[in-house]
């Protein structure tokens, strides 16, 4: 194992730039290097993707790993997971972080196996063990009920972060670095899983990652008709409809609007909850916003132990009436 | 055409999502008393994928899972609901084993079948949540794996996946055999006729244990569990908004969001 050195993150690129979740890696990444006394890297992989090592340096990392490689585009697993073994087995950092994403979820794990370590996914605390030095690899079990702390003795030691858990670093453009390419050497009979086509649901509206107020429903809301209700406040709040995952499933939302520990981890100024009992695998998504308002006919509902204003009451009365009034308080 | 689906045994996610609690010195976590075992919900949605595909195109359907003290009725659903066959690996070894151990240990069952076209698992269980075994068994086995599938269809010999991403879907194409995980929007496992059921409870099933398997199961463990503790509680103090009426109610919320400057 002692050959086995720093932290590594693998830095998501997301339309051309580094986004937080990337940059929130970067700041565990920074923190987990200091408190081993040892180097943090960061890779990027993608086509034409250089330009960013700069910023990736500005995050923290001393040295940049690029993989630049116009078969390397758009994610496609098996690309990536060749990208990553290779670069994996080159650097042999002691720790490697990814983000809990689409893609942090699906490459970890299969880098883990093929590297033959292991790897904790959805990880809510990294910290290391003053004595062993190994990473103390915190995630929520069991929906949510319960929190697990892993180590590992086999290395690199991997795990995705989930989101939003701490302000990103702040760049520092000062901050000096090196970047290394590497060669992707990608045989193209290598991607077995080929990627047809990308959909984009977002229906022109705020991404749910980004709003600022929430308006989410759940299983009370009943159809997709009454969702038209909670869009239709999103709209006056400018903020963004999300809904629990028993609503997703039904289709009355996309499956991209689903807040939860398998949907989205969302964190507004504002999150309001109608019809929506608060099963803790759903808090476990939105527990952290900054106000959380609960419409629920049902008193014993578990959300109003999260909310900080709750009315008990059939939303299809509350709803419109409670909408109105903001109407003629909210300026213009 | 053979699909191999992968199930774990949970205990009833909907029934002890309250009420759950923690023992730090045993670092255990304790369900509530008379919390049922359940077939973990993202596996009911794999089998349901693979009862589709045998009801489209014909197929076999093997249904493996493994642990220790396993529910034979609870996991004998999966053949009322359309399976073929059921193999339960069933050993005092294989309680409380990680991601690595599971995988290797459901490689051995699977290579011990031999023959398959399509491997489903869920896209993580409800009780460790750890989304790896799949994964795993794909990386083991060298074949394609397409995780978090919205659906699964065969055409021309391959299978063709959509897969949830954040903003979206994918649509994914991989020659077989290949393994995919399942999500949530498959949609639910279909509900067995009681017939069926009754049926079901008198088939014959394949049970192995880890001598048979020839794996020490155990021994492959690689990760260490060191500490579990409830999780951290938003601490607030709700304040119920009343009126005389539903909607009086809602334009008092209206007020006090606007007063507290939520908004």
């Amino acid at each position: 194992m002692a050959e086995y050195k720093g932290v590594m993150t693998y830095c998501e690129i997301a339309e051309g730039s580094l986004p937080s979740i990337s940059r929130e890696v970067a700041g565990f990444g920074r923190k987990l290097a200091d408190d081993l006394g040892e180097e943090l890297c960061a890779v990027l992989v993608g086509s034409d993707v250089g330009n960013l090592a700069q910023d990736a340096i500005g995050l923290g990392a001393d040295t940049v790993y690029v993989v630049d490689d116009p078969l390397l585009k758009e994610y496609q697993t098996d690309a990536y997971l060749s990208v990553m073994e290779k670069v994996v087995r080159k650097m042999m950092p002691r720790i490697l972080i990814l983000g809990q994403t689409s893609v942090g979820r699906d490459l970890a794990p299969m880098l883990a196996f093929r590297l033959d370590t292991t790897a904790t996914l959805d990880c809510v605390g990294l910290a290391i063990d003053p004595g062993t030095k190994l990473l103390l690899q915190t995630k929520p079990v069991f929906g949510g009920n319960a929190q697990a702390t892993f180590t590992s003795d086999f290395c690199p030691q991997i795990v995705t972060v989930r989101d939003k858990l701490m302000p990103p670093p702040e760049p520092d453009a000062s901050k000096q670095g090196e970047v290394i390419t590497l060669d992707a050497g990608l045989d193209p009979a290598a991607i077995r899983a080929s990627l047809l086509k990308r959909v984009t649901e977002n229906e022109g509206g705020v991404r749910l990652e980004d709003a600022s107020i929430i308006v989410s429903g759940g299983r009370g809301i009943g159809s997709a008709e009454g969702f038209d209700q909670l869009q239709e406040l999103a709209a006056l709040l400018k903020g963004a409809v999300g809904a629990s995952r028993p609503a997703c499933d039904n289709r009355w939302l996309a499956p991209n609007r689903q807040v939860g520990i398998t949907g989205k981890i969302v964190n507004p100024d504002l999150y309001i909850a109608i019809a929506l009992s608060g099963s803790i695998q759903h808090l476990s998504g939105c527990a952290q916003s900054k106000s959380i308002i609960a419409i629920n006919k049902d008193p014993e509902a578990p959300i109003f132990n999260y909310a900080d204003f709750g009315v008990v009451g059939d939303w299809k009365k509350v709803l419109p009436a409670f909408r109105d009034k903001l109407k003629e308080l909210l300026p213009g | 055409m053979r699909i191999i689906v992968c199930i774990k045994q949970v205990p009833d996610p909907q029934a002890s999502s309250s009420g759950t609690k923690v023992d730090p010195e045993a670092m255990r976590v304790i369900v509530p008393q008379g919390t049922p075992p359940v077939m973990s919900p993202y596996d009911e949605n794999a089998l349901e994928a693979a009862i589709r595909i045998k009801d489209a195109h014909g197929a076999r359907v093997t249904v493996i899972s493994a642990g220790r003290n396993l529910a034979k009725p609870v996991l004998r659903k999966s053949l009322a609901s359309g399976a073929d066959e059921l193999v339960l690996l069933e050993d005092a070894a294989f309680e409380k084993l990680d991601s690595y151990a599971t995988a290797h240990l459901l490689v051995a069952a699977i290579r011990e079948i031999g023959e398959y076209d399509l491997i489903l698992c869920g896209r993580q269980a409800a009780d460790t949540d750890a989304g790896q075994v799949g994964s795993g068994i794909a990386e083991i086995l060298k074949i394609p794996c397409i995780t978090a599938a919205s659906k699964v269809e065969l055409s021309d010999g391959k299978v063709l996946v959509e897969r949830v991403v954040s903003d979206g879907f994918e649509v994914i194409e991989a020659p077989m055999p290949a393994l995919v995980t399942a999500s949530s929007e498959i949609g639910d496992l279909r509900y067995p006729k009681l017939k069926d059921l009754q049926a079901a409870q008198k088939m014959p099933i394949t049970v192995r244990g880890a001598q048979a398997l020839g794996i020490d199961a155990a021994g492959l463990k690689r990760v260490n569990l060191v500490r579990l503790a409830e999780p951290p509680r938003r601490k607030t103090e709700c304040r119920i908004i009343g009126g005389e009426t539903p909607e009086e109610a809602g334009a008092n919320l209206a007020l006090k969001v606007k007063e507290a400057k939520l908004l």
